[in-house]
């Protein structure tokens, strides 16, 4: 989603544009359209928890309360916060402040990194108490069955939002360095806000995540 | 005549060496790529179908083992649905015409225009290697528990190679949205577009819209595979028919996507052929869009039999039918727009009406199987078979050898044997019948499918068919030579060899890579065709 | 398209103060016994933090109309498949799996 490479003036033009507001225009709608498909592609995995929790309300609440909670909120917390200094990133590229851009984006990064950092843990965490499908896993016999159903359902989810995370944090760094290269401008920051666009979706899947696996049925134990 | 003579420049005499091509970023150029591509896949499904065909032709199950059997029609259905079906005519045709039709220079993402083919061509050869390397039995559809627990054939490797590919379709699809909502030409209003550019954008909205959920689904049943995770294992609680839900919610509007282009290239011919404006332009523009979204409302008609509730099952059958409205909104109109045209006999036109005919035909079977009753009886029999091939092979392949027909001179600027185009859209109208006609005869006798061998009274009609594929298979070969022939020896076409109206035909053939050589200025409305038209060619 | 619409930072920061509550009310809700009101609750805020984050994170309430129905048909198409299917789960008179 990333525009041209800059060929031609004014800076950052790609050839195929007639100017620099129809080159902003088409790669927002370009990230928009490619965030439609991820609300779609999380969507489907959405859709299966949903039949599953529905199906065994009680297995999964049981296998809910095994997730190390305050983990989880302090991550919230801290993806929340990233959100805030990606949002202050956008806005010091929009009126040219490099070294605030620079240090709004290492912000971001860093705390994307903590999030990757505690959620390494939790899954440590798992693993001793033996509750990942298919390698190690023991649950209380009456939800024995069930029980695997959440767990897979909470790697698989959890696995593919670190992995976006991830690809944002390798988007941060290519950002970064036409940062501090000086690419990005006042003029030309629309790699800032479209890449700032995909940092905030990945932000709102956790949005969704944390409370539908690690607050349902928090209160029946 | 006046003398035709090729543009001193245009996008093919633009660098020859191997870089110009593989690095190139001209839709046009990448559009040849595809054709490379889709037809190289084609020629290899069609290769299994062969293989399929010869075993039917006899009832006991002689030719093949019963085991490489279910591995030949699973591959001929991968490789034709996701690899040349989806992906042919907007990654052919759309990559080609988008951006002409609309007055533009090129896609509005150039790069990643090539990258959605290099994704294309790695899946491609990934499932590939699923084939040659053991190959995959569950049937394209890789409905569980059979592909998450029993199947020990290559699922993951083919399920690999379908996801991956899947971003090629995203990502196209995401190219054409932008482009025809923000690279449109001075005056190249919504309204003004041709009809193709309808059928690109509503396919584009179901790539976009669907191919992210047959992705996470590939991606459930490799993690089950791997990881042992159990999203569909009924050991676990999990339920086999949920796949079916995730699967069919993308698999039927992709039947959308192979037939939607199709429709709004037989507009582009039907209007051209007839020399008059497509009868009701904006019904037949929002039909399109219907279908797109009506499309996504069906998929439950594929579960009828597979354990979904009488409630949901009676939702979806009401749905289904809902669909013949706009699909006959078409037809109509097509019909309607021929009624005191000049109609034309040349070869675009011919396929065109081949569309048309074997389009209702496959639509009209659709009607009965959206009827709870008729499909339960009929369910995995060889009428599914033949409906759904009356819709993508005589609906699409119908469509694309058309189109591929209509503007081969403006891609290569040089015409074909028009002789030879005739007789091959003859004998392919003939062949398909032949094959596919007889099959729902049999299946309505009972036939199921998926089976190499067969009860004796099946097989004259069984016969017939495989006469008639090998038929079909000689008319596609023809084409390859006469088309390949033109490239060097074909008669010069000369920028406008139809005398059609629309901006691809006010450039030369072939157009400068940069499409125009000023941008153009659309003052007309689609398909104003004049009184008479005289054409360049005589 | 109001273009370079660039909001004044304090906008940012409020945001994030209501987002950070809001989280902190959906974990203390959590811990009380409400019955299906608890799913409801924890679903309610964070469909509110989502419509926080895309309307002024990422901007949406100053964008096009066009980017308005993008984001309008991604949440309809995903109800879609929601609805449907639960069509199937919700009316079955028997539990065919478990």
């Amino acid at each position: 989603m990333l525009p041209e490479a800059a060929h031609h003036h004014p800076a950052g033009l790609a050839h195929q544009f007639d100017n620099l507001e129809q080159q902003k225009e088409a790669a927002t709608l370009g990230m928009w359209a490619f965030l439609t498909t991820e609300i779609l592609f999380f969507g489907g995995l959405f859709m299966v928890y949903t039949v599953y929790r529905s199906s065994y309300p009680d297995a999964f609440a049981a296998a809910s309360h095994e997730l190390v909670v305050w983990a989880g909120t302090v991550n919230t917390a801290v993806l929340i916060t990233s959100s805030l200094t990606m949002a202050l990133a956008v806005h010091a590229a929009q009126l040219g402040q490099r070294r605030l851009l620079i240090v709004f984006l290492l912000l971001t990064m860093a705390l994307g990194c903590v999030f990757l950092g505690i959620k390494a843990f939790e899954y440590y965490t798992e693993f001793v108490e033996r509750h990942i499908p298919g390698l190690n896993y023991d649950f209380e016999p009456k939800y024995f069955r069930n029980a695997q159903l959440f767990f897979s359902l909470y790697f698989l989810m959890t696995g593919l939002h670190a992995l976006h995370m991830i690809i944002g944090l390798g988007i941060m760094a290519f950002m970064l360095w036409w940062s501090v290269r000086g690419v990005i401008t006042a003029e030309y920051y629309i790699p800032i806000e479209i890449s700032g666009l995909y940092w905030h979706f990945v932000d709102i899947v956790w949005i969704f995540l944390f409370p539908l696996l690690y607050l349902i049925g928090r209160h029946a134990h | 005549m006046s003398t035709v003579l090729l543009p001193p420049r245009h996008y093919l005499n633009d660098g020859y060496g191997v870089r110009s091509w593989l690095l190139t970023r001209d839709h046009k150029r990448i559009a040849l790529l595809y054709l490379a591509g889709v037809t190289f896949f084609f020629f290899i499904g069609g290769a299994m179908a062969v293989l399929i065909r010869l075993e039917l032709a006899t009832p006991p199950g002689d030719l093949v083992t019963d085991e490489t059997y279910n591995k030949l029609f699973t591959m001929h259905g991968v490789m034709m649905v996701f690899f040349f079906l989806i992906p042919v005519i907007p990654s052919v045709l759309g990559n080609f015409l988008v951006p002409i039709m609309i007055g533009a220079k090129d896609l509005a993402f150039p790069k990643i225009n090539l990258l959605s083919w290099y994704i294309y061509v790695v899946g491609g050869l990934f499932t590939l290697y699923a084939l040659i390397s053991g190959g995959l039995d569950t049937g394209w559809t890789f409905y569980t528990p059979f592909s998450t627990v029993a199947s020990t054939t290559n699922v993951i490797p083919a399920a690999l190679g379908i996801f991956i590919t899947g971003f090629s379709s995203i990502l196209t699809g995401l190219n054409f949205i932008v482009t025809i909502h923000r690279m449109r030409a001075p005056g190249m209003t919504w309204f003004r577009m041709p009809l193709f550019l309808w059928s690109t954008y509503a396919t584009s909205l179901i790539n976009v819209l669907g191919t992210p959920v047959i992705a996470i689904t590939i991606l459930l049943v490799a993690a089950e595979r791997v990881f042992h995770f159990g999203f569909f294992n009924p050991a676990v609680g999990g339920d086999p028919v949920l796949f079916q839900h995730l699967f069919w919610f993308y698999s039927h509007p992709a039947v959308y996507i192979m037939v939607l282009p199709a429709m709004g290239v037989v507009s582009e011919l039907v209007a051209a052929g007839c020399r008059k404006p497509v009868f009701g332009y904006s019904f037949v523009a929002f039909a399109s869009l219907a279908i797109a979204v009506l499309g996504f409302l069906v998929w439950g008609h594929h579960m009828f039999v597979a354990g979904e509730s009488v409630y949901s099952a009676l939702i979806f059958s009401i749905l289904s039918f809902l669909v013949a409205i706009p699909s006959a909104v078409k037809v109509f109109n097509w019909t309607a727009t021929m009624y005191q045209g000049a109609v034309s006999w040349e070869t675009p036109m011919l396929y065109a009406y081949g569309f048309i005919g074997l389009f209702t035909i496959g639509g009209l079977t659709g009607l009965f199987l959206a009827a709870i009753g008729v499909d339960v009886h009929v369910t995995d029999t060889y009428f599914i078979i033949a409906h759904f091939h009356y819709i993508m092979v005589g609906g699409t392949i119908m469509g694309y050898l058309g189109g591929l027909h209509y503007w081969w001179p403006k891609m290569s600027g040089r015409l074909y044997n028009e002789g030879l185009a005739k007789l091959s859209a003859g004998i392919i109208f003939i062949g398909f019948n032949l094959t596919f006609f007889p099959q729902f005869v049999v299946g309505y006798l009972g036939m199921p499918r998926r089976y190499h061998a067969y009860p004796p009274e099946f097989q004259v009609l069984n016969v017939l068919s495989s006469a008639g594929a090998s038929i079909l298979g000689v008319g596609y070969l023809i084409p390859m030579v006469y088309l390949m022939w033109s490239l060097r020896y074909g008669r010069l076409a000369g920028s406008n060899p139809w005398g059609a109206v629309g901006l691809e035909w006010t450039t030369s053939s072939p157009p400068p890579t940069e499409n125009f050589t000023e941008t153009p200025r659309v003052t007309w409305d689609a398909y104003e065709y004049p009184a008479s038209v005289e054409t360049d060619v005589a | 398209m109001p273009t370079n619409h660039i909001l004044p930072t304090r906008v940012y920061y409020t945001i994030f103060a209501i987002l950070m509550l809001c989280t902190f009310a959906t974990v203390l809700i959590a811990f009380f016994d409400l019955g299906p009101l608890n799913a409801i609750a924890a679903l309610t805020i964070a469909v509110f933090k989502a419509v926080l984050v895309v309307l002024f994170f990422m901007h949406v309430r100053y964008s096009t109309r066009l980017t308005w129905a993008v984001v309008a048909g991604g949440v309809f198409w995903l109800g879609i498949l929601l609805a449907l299917t639960l069509s199937d789960y919700l009316t079955r008179s028997w539990q065919t799996f478990g």
